[in-house]
């Protein structure tokens, strides 16, 4: 069971430890900094540490368990053929500089594979010394439909590596669809069929190039069960991403940005809503967790622990975490608070309220 | 030959003593600078070698107009400060 809880805000890196039944914020790191997230991997404990400097641009550290931090090649995009006009679905030119590390995630071996804005893939073989661009996505034409959603421009913040083939990789898209590849990433076809966007007109409601999954995760004990928090809905798949059906009638909201599933039960998951898009706050004031034991048929509104009276406390997409035995969980928030969970949600402990904006939560 | 001078804040991150290098344009300059400091560039740097987006470069008291191609040009006596811009906030 994880014993620390890594939590990457607009100002530094939190470890939170557990001492004596209560967690805590143990040690702080790149303290003033901007970390938008972090990765650690088990394989060989260490951590990556992503950050987004205003002026200086993207870097990405590494450490050891053990050891000091040590600054990284961030993946980089390659020189961009002169002449060519490269246009997002919005009708703007693609600046190729990456511009946000949006996701990291262990693969096959020691692989790493890492989603940035504006859209650019990478695979890392040495630990993150070096990333290559997985070209066969980026070049497609149909990444010229993505859309900024949110922020300006698109980005892969999902990756899911299948564990029963590390050769298929599912990616989700803001705002460009979910992308498969069987191949290891040489070949791609868009797979989210059924997903509709309801504010925008019909001919283009169901596009799935330009769909907006805020967050996507597999269940690694029935890994054919995916779950998307979308920006219009909640979305399961029963068929390994190939067709997605809405959950509806989601109390209060199904408006939302993260999502986990249990590691073992697919029919179990998490979210923690806000009120629509335009309202980016919990409904009524009530900071509550939502969550479903089946396949989102019902769903329990769990709040036990959590304020109720003027929060505004929204959450991020990557900022709530489950760990590996599924009974706990954590989330922080845009307002500073994190709480952890050790019962699936069923009652919260608040750790602080005066950190920085919370960008991502992960279990270490 | 040209003096460039990083501002402080860089110091924090990657080592940015001031240097003396030569050669005709703010970019020839900074490739100099550039080849003895390989992690200094990808913070002045984006990925296509262009100033990033909140950055800025003052030579001789003149902000750089050519922001991609850093073709301004530079005196074997100038003062190049490589500057973070407000832009950033």
């Amino acid at each position: 069971m994880g014993q620390e809880i890594l939590v990457s805000t607009r100002k530094g890196l939190f470890t939170l430890a557990k001492t004596r039944k209560k967690w805590a914020v143990s040690k702080g790191d790149f303290i003033g900094d901007n970390v938008t997230l972090t990765l650690h991997d088990r394989r060989d404990d260490t951590t990556y540490a992503a950050l987004n400097h205003g002026h200086f641009g993207v870097k990405l550290h590494r450490k050891t368990n053990g050891g000091a931090w040590e600054e990284l090649a961030a993946p980089a995009y390659p020189a961009k053929p002169e002449g060519l006009v490269d246009l997002d679905g919005w009708g703007k030119p693609v600046n190729w500089t990456t511009q946000m590390i949006w996701t990291l995630e262990p693969g096959s071996d020691g692989e790493l594979w890492c989603g940035t804005m504006p859209g650019g893939l990478f695979r890392s073989r040495d630990r993150g010394g070096s990333w290559d661009m997985i070209h066969s996505l980026w070049d497609m034409p149909e990444r010229n439909k993505w859309l900024g959603g949110g922020a300006d421009i698109p980005g892969i913040h999902s990756i899911c590596v299948d564990p029963r083939s590390p050769k298929t990789i599912r990616v989700a898209v803001s705002c460009g669809g979910v992308w498969t590849s069987h191949d290891g990433g040489e070949t791609w076809a868009c797979k989210a069929q059924g997903m509709r966007f309801d504010h925008t007109p019909a001919d283009v409601a169901d596009d799935p190039g330009t769909q907006d999954p805020h967050m996507m995760v597999q269940c690694q004990g029935s890994p054919d069960r995916l779950w998307v928090q979308h920006h219009c809905g909640i979305y399961i798949s029963r068929d390994a991403s190939e067709s997605w059906q809405e959950v509806k009638n989601v109390p209060p909201s199904s408006f939302g940005f993260g999502v986990v599933v249990h590691p073992k039960e697919p029919d179990t998951a998490w979210f923690v809503p806000g009120i629509k898009d335009e309202k980016r706050i919990p409904v009524d004031g009530k900071l509550v967790v939502t969550r479903t034991r089946d396949g989102g048929k019902t769903f329990d509104v769990l709040s036990k622990g959590l304020p109720q009276e003027h929060a505004y406390d929204l959450v991020l997409r990557h900022a709530l975490a489950i760990d590996e035995t599924g009974d706990r969980l954590a989330f922080g928030s845009t307002t500073g608070g994190v709480w952890v969970s050790e019962d699936q949600g069923e009652s919260w402990q608040n750790v602080t309220y005066s950190l920085p904006p919370v960008y991502a939560v992960r279990f270490a | 030959m040209a003096k460039v001078v990083f501002t402080t804040n860089l110091r924090r991150h990657v080592e940015c003593p001031i240097v003396e290098a030569e050669g005709q344009t703010v970019r020839e300059v900074l490739r100099v600078v550039f080849a003895k400091n390989d992690r200094l560039r990808n913070y002045v740097l984006d990925d296509q070698a262009a100033l990033r987006k909140h950055m800025t470069i003052l030579v001789d008291g003149s902000r750089l107009r050519d922001l991609v191609g850093l073709s301004d040009p530079v005196k074997p006596t100038s003062n190049i400060y490589v500057l973070q811009a407000l832009s950033g906030g």
